[in-house]
């Protein structure tokens, strides 16, 4: 038994359209598919890792790049396919990723993630606009 | 087993355990593996006597580690730089040395210490001391305290007041730059030697008044060319023991 059936079920269909808005707007508006389009680079057909390793995983990689290169002198990692890659965030995954704007950043902004502080001494070769 | 007997066997075990500590922690001769090296610079005198115009050591540092020039005094960052030898060596017997001497610009950096006090005071073991000797900075791991500046009895290390990009001339796209807010100090080249390459300074001295030398090889006088020449290093009398040896 439920008292003012009526204005109980009426309310909540309300709440759910408020709720589920953000997905009515995209719906109607066109955009249903969330499109990223990187610029990935042109060359290369995989990177020193697997793709989806890479995707997940490429923060804590750099950090042990870092930790490597730094405190304990080691220079070089060895990748996926046995190759020997010099570790260095310009030299090396800059090299093929050249477009930093279009890879890095774009997917960055795409997800709402904090761009890290890298660049604010780490070089970016030739981006447009860049004091580099 | 009576309390008398207790005792004794307690008393014997416990001497064997101190004893048997202590074999093994002042027994052995801890060698250091044959291909760990020992870095240390040494810088002929000689050579900046006469050359006191020369800068070849500053430049080629300035252009291969980013350093940027503030054109201003207080916010200078130096890695190497020139200094006058009545300065550096204020407290040696300068009425000994040669006339024209104190005046003399010579070349001084982080002289690597054997001891160093930087990184006794380092909060964040953002600077420390390597097997090879180098004392090295990860400016990742500063956060800008300044103690090590403090520390340092040489003034080799400086800080980044004002965001140091806009006032380098060249950057050198293979070395990073710094940020504002950390210090920064000579690494004696560590990512050159590292590929078998010596540093900038010493390279670029066309005089040929630098050398790095490895000390894990012998003494520092084993070395032909400074066999029978007076070394001297900056400030001893501090027990920081420095490694950049200058040849008189």
């Amino acid at each position: 038994m439920v008292y003012d059936k009526g204005k109980v079920i009426t309310g909540l269909v309300v709440f759910l359209i408020i709720l589920l808005s953000p997905l009515w707007y995209n719906a109607l508006s066109g955009k249903v598919e969330p499109s990223l389009k990187l610029s990935m680079p042109k060359e290369e057909k995989s990177c020193i890792e697997e793709r989806m390793f890479m995707r997940s995983n490429h923060m804590d990689l750099l950090i042990k790049w870092r930790d490597d290169a730094v405190r304990k002198g080691i220079r070089t990692y060895k990748g996926l396919d046995g190759k020997v890659y010099r570790i260095s965030l310009t030299g090396t995954c800059l090299s093929c990723h050249i477009d930093k704007a279009g890879f890095c950043d774009r997917c960055h902004g795409y997800s709402g993630v904090k761009t890290p502080k890298c660049w604010d001494c780490h070089n970016i070769p030739k981006e447009e606009g860049s004091k580099v | 087993m009576d309390r008398r007997k207790f005792i004794k066997i307690t008393g014997i075990t416990l001497a064997g355990v101190t004893l048997g500590m202590g074999d093994s922690l002042f027994g052995k001769v801890y060698a250091s593996p044959q291909n760990v090296k020992r870095w240390a610079m040494v810088i002929d005198i000689g050579v900046c006597l006469k050359n006191p115009e020369c800068r070849d050591c500053v430049d080629a540092c300035v252009l291969t580690h980013n350093i940027p020039d503030f054109n201003n005094r207080k916010d200078e960052v130096k890695w190497i730089w020139k200094a006058r030898y009545g300065d550096v060596f204020h407290d040696s017997a300068l009425e000994l040395t040669k006339e024209r001497l104190p005046s003399i610009p010579i070349p001084v950096l982080c002289n690597h210490c054997e001891n160093p006090p930087c990184v006794k005071v380092c909060p964040t073991k953002a600077t420390w001391k390597r097997e090879d000797g180098i004392v090295m900075m990860d400016y990742h791991r500063c956060i800008g305290c300044r103690y090590c500046m403090a520390a340092c009895p040489y003034g080799a290390r400086s800080f980044n007041w004002r965001e140091p990009r806009p006032y380098i001339k060249k950057i050198n796209p293979d070395y990073p730059t710094r940020t504002k807010g950390v210090v920064e100090k000579c690494s004696l080249c560590e990512e050159r030697i590292a590929l078998n390459k010596l540093p900038a300074c010493v390279e670029a001295c066309k005089h040929k008044g630098m050398a790095l030398v490895d000390t894990s090889a012998g003494r520092l006088d084993s070395y032909p060319s400074i066999k029978d020449r007076h070394i001297i290093a900056r400030k001893t009398h501090l027990g920081t023991k420095p490694r950049v040896y200058y040849v008189l």
